[in-house]
């Protein structure tokens, strides 16, 4: 890569001043509003049809604008939102034990490790409430007490119980709740549903986002879309890693492609890695399986005191047991925050405790609670899980602890947006997931349902009209030269794939990708590990359009051809993770930078240099790409060194 | 992890091939070996699919994404049954420790007139949106909704609720059903909002949409066979079609919507 002398500018997320409490009301009161007869003359594209996507366009169909949304699955109720199992976060305080939107948000900072923006973050800590009211409204089926009134658990990095669950199908109820009411406005006709579409370009005119080209991936065809805003929400990029607990077509092309185009993206080295998995089994793995943090309620982190001790669990006596999250951590014990809970199991495994056939592996074991509780309580509680973990291990948990280990499950950065949820490019407004907003550089269990929704249902219906009634905007056809050029663009790449013909398989790539990614720009990371990932991927990418074979032809289903495409993009994007992950010197949250931690090996953060986010510009192929920077602020909540002791 | 993970087998597949929809489609031959125990099915189909691209052969297409057994993409027709042997598992989560070194599988893709093929084993199961889109939700918009506690719900309801709700929309219901009728799906959306005092004031309505919709769309009538509660992998009761039943004859007999 070559450098380019490209000034470096300081990003402003418009965000509202004064008391942190009032700046979403007066903001919501100062902008814009588009009157309800205009409304129909407005159109926008949402791509992906998860919580953010789905609840995002129910709610814009409902205020009348004209929706048209895209969607890899079958159906838009496939989306990968549906895995989450846990819970969603909101500061009811129906258990008075304590919680307000306060703690709700300072739980939220803090557990970011200070790294996200104290309004964003507040604004959804404030809108959290209305999320449950809606969802009931729609009726999903949340858990209820005997008297009829919702019940909640506990969840890591909080000491109350603040989480509403559907049992461990939370993400699954959610989704289908934010689809039904998406259905709703396609029976009413103001959304257009399109499944079964990749995007493969975002089309700008006028330095507007002003459509996409899709692929079909049924006919193989290239389609083209124009419309006055674009809404991504299209997830994180977990499967750089290719195993991670992401659904298999989750991928990071769509807002790969906006960076291209010019979209900066924030913060790529925030990735988190989720300490309760089931671990690696063999080669053929495909992907790894989360087992919910709710399981720490009653689960019981341990390794043996002797190392490469090999007896079975039940051979090994209670004080040749460390329970060392409840040691080193005793007000949180079990319930860390991820970040703190996965690194601590790596230091144990690399540390020679771990346990299983691979030395990758703890123990989490419900023996304790099941003495306390019976079987059956817990059978109520995490039956389903527990099934799913004997399916896949051929193990009984209720009768031998769960092993698990730490696997890459959400990524907290992505495409920088403003207190709107805009982008750098007018027009184009990202949430969800595929946003980097509002989780800094760690997220909570059962905070990504809260913002997908928190997203979707109440704050981009605001911001959007804010655009739209801001802005003048010409009519716009597909026939557009930007649009030709898209298109012809989109298929010269997969044309370009297919005739490589050499001998290596898709896969094959995307394993050896994954490899070093989870080897350098994992858990740990260091300047050395660092550099040589970056020059690995590089030789790798360059391998991979001289010699990878994509079977089959550009016309009907071609799986091989879906999965090249995005490994092209992946490819690129572990490269920036890397290079953004070399050049933040500090550690924070997921983020762990061996040479900065604190003698207890706390991740030890640099506020003096690194108290901002870091946005990437894509300077073109083979240019070091301009890392901007957004300066963070905290007036409400102090920074202070995390501590979870 | 299981005792036997260093054993691998050989197995003998036949699978449904079709190019596209147009195409009349035929069951191939393959061999496998080398299969590992602690394989699930897909990461099975994944290591032929790796050996035909390998051999310049096309890979067989099939529907899968999460691999954890609840976003309902996977869809297959395991020796005759919708996600295989394994009572109330998706093929995702079955692993080739349910089957034997030697043995002959057979893989089909659903097979009904309302889920037509599209390559191999993809189907278009668009028409379960159609259904949803036919009245599946609460006429809800976003808003302000009262407390959500000031709506209170027997645990009871709650639980029944949710047990209809765990849906994933795979169709296996249809593929299983020797009618291809899709009763149990279409009625655990209608007993879910039907159980709950949110969705109840439409039930009636609801119900006729829903059913009407799936009468059009070409799913058969339910003949009481059962068979698909026996291959449903969420354990979805045929209870759900009484209930909608019910819900149903509400309209018929008053009248009433």
């Amino acid at each position: 890569m070559t450098q380019q002398n490209i000034q470096v500018k300081k990003l402003d997320g418009k965000v509202p001043s004064g008391p942190i409490q009032d700046r979403w009301k007066t903001h919501k009161f100062n902008m814009k509003l588009v009157n309800p007869a205009n409304k129909r003359k407005y159109s926008v594209i949402i791509v992906g049809t998860g919580l953010a996507g789905a609840s995002a366009a129910a709610t814009l169909a409902e205020l009348g604008y004209n929706v048209t949304t895209f969607c890899i699955q079958d159906s838009p109720r496939r989306a990968h939102s549906i895995a989450a199992q846990g819970g969603i976060n909101a500061a009811k305080n129906y258990p008075n034990d304590g919680d307000s939107i306060y703690r709700l948000f300072y739980d939220t900072v803090k557990g970011g490790d200070y790294r996200a923006r104290e309004s964003n973050v507040f604004r959804l800590a404030e809108v959290a409430n209305n999320i449950i009211d809606q969802c009931v409204a729609q009726g999903v089926p949340f858990a209820r007490e005997y008297g009829g009134t919702l019940s909640n658990r506990s969840f890591g990095g909080a000491q109350v119980s603040r989480t509403f669950y559907a049992r461990g199908q939370t993400g699954q109820q959610l989704l289908l709740g934010a689809y039904s009411a998406m259905m709703k406005e396609v029976h009413n006709g103001k959304i257009k549903s399109y499944t079964r579409r990749e995007m493969v370009e975002l089309v700008m005119v006028e330095g507007k986002a002003r459509g996409v080209v899709v692929r079909n991936v049924v006919t193989g065809e290239f389609e083209k879309y124009s419309a006055d805003a674009v809404i991504l929400a299209t997830g994180g990029y977990g499967n750089v890693y290719y195993l991670s607990t992401n659904a298999k077509a989750s991928n990071a092309s769509a807002a790969f492609r906006a960076y291209k185009k010019g979209a900066y993206f924030a913060n790529p080295c925030y990735t988190q890695i989720h300490p309760t998995c089931i671990p690696v089994s063999g080669d053929h793995q495909s992907k790894l399986t989360l087992m919910s943090e709710s399981l720490r309620n009653d689960g019981r982190v341990w390794v043996p005191k002797i190392k490469g001790d090999k007896r079975a669990p039940a051979q090994i006596p209670e004080e040749e047991r460390d329970y060392y999250l409840e040691r080193i951590y005793p007000s949180f014990g079990n319930l860390v925050p991820r970040d703190v809970a996965s690194r601590n199991a790596k230091l144990q495994c690399d540390a020679g405790f771990g346990v299983s056939a691979t030395g990758k592996a703890v123990f989490l074991d419900f023996a304790t609670a099941i003495k306390r509780e019976g079987v059956e309580k817990i059978k109520a509680k995490y039956g389903n899980l527990f099934e799913m973990y004997q399916r896949i291990t051929d193990q009984n948990p209720y009768e031998t602890p769960m092993m698990i280990y730490p696997a890459i499950h959400y990524t907290m950065g992505g495409l920088w947006v403003d207190y709107n949820l805009m982008s750098n490019i007018p027009g184009l407004f990202v949430l969800g997931e595929a946003n980097f907003s509002d989780h800094g550089a760690n997220r909570l269990g059962a905070s990504a349902l809260m913002q997908g929704l928190a997203d979707g249902y109440f704050v981009i219906p605001y911001t959007i009209g804010n655009y739209f009634a801001s802005e003048k905007f010409s009519k716009v056809e597909t026939n557009h030269p930007e649009f030709e050029k898209a298109f012809t663009d989109s298929k010269n790449k997969f044309n370009q794939l297919l005739s490589i013909n050499g001998t290596k398989t898709v896969d094959e790539y995307h394993r050896a990708l994954g490899h070093i990614m989870w080897e350098n720009v994992g858990m740990g990371r260091n300047e050395a590990g660092l550099k040589k990932a970056i020059s690995e991927i590089q030789t790798l990418r360059a391998d991979f359009w001289k010699n990878v074979k994509v079977s089959g032809s550009n016309v009907d289903i071609n799986t091989e051809l879906e999965k090249a495409g995005r490994v092209a993009d992946f490819l690129e994007i572990g490269e920036l993770m890397a290079l953004d992950a070399l050049l933040r010197k500090e550690s924070c949250g997921g983020h762990f930078r061996e040479e900065s931690q604190t003698p207890e090996n706390e991740a030890l953060r640099d506020d003096a240099n690194f108290c901002h986010v870091a946005a990437w510009e894509y300077n073109g192929d083979g240019v070091l790409p301009t890392r901007h920077i957004e300066e963070l602020t905290f007036e409400t909540v102090k920074l202070t060194q995390r501590s979870y002791k | 992890m299981s005792g036997n993970s260093n054993e691998t087998m050989s197995l003998n597949l036949k699978v449904w091939r079709q190019k596209n929809a147009k195409d009349k489609g035929e069951m191939v031959d393959y061999k496998l070996d080398g299969v590992s125990p602690d394989m699930s099915f897909l990461e099975m189909m994944d290591t032929l699919n790796t050996k035909l691209v390998k051999e310049k052969g096309d890979s067989i297409a099939f529907d899968h994404d999460c691999r954890e057994g609840i976003c309902g993409m996977c869809s297959m027709m395991i020796n005759g049954q919708a996600h295989g042997p394994e009572s109330e598992t998706t093929t995702c989560q079955l692993h080739m420790r349910k089957f034997k070194s030697g043995d002959t599988i057979v893989v089909e893709p659903w097979r009904a007139k309302a889920f037509p093929v599209l390559k191999d084993l993809i189907v278009d199961r668009g028409a379960f949106d159609e259904i949803i889109a036919a009245g599946g939700f609460v006429n809800v918009n976003t808003g302000n909704p009262e407390d959500a506690n000031s709506i209170l719900i027997g645990q009871e309801n709650a639980e029944l609720a949710m047990d209809a709700a765990a849906c994933i929309g795979c169709g296996a219901c249809v593929a299983s059903c020797k009618n291809a009728s899709a009763m149990l799906f279409v009625s655990a959306k209608i007993s879910q909002l039907a159980l709950l005092p949110q969705g109840e004031v439409e039930s009636v309505a609801r119900t006729q949409a829903m059913v009407a919709k799936m009468d059009e769309l070409g799913f058969g009538n339910c003949t009481n066979e059962a068979e698909c509660e026996a291959q449903c992998p969420k354990g979805i009761k045929i209870e759900n079609i009484a209930r909608m039943n019910r819900e149903w004859f509400k309209g018929a007999l008053f009248g009433r919507k």
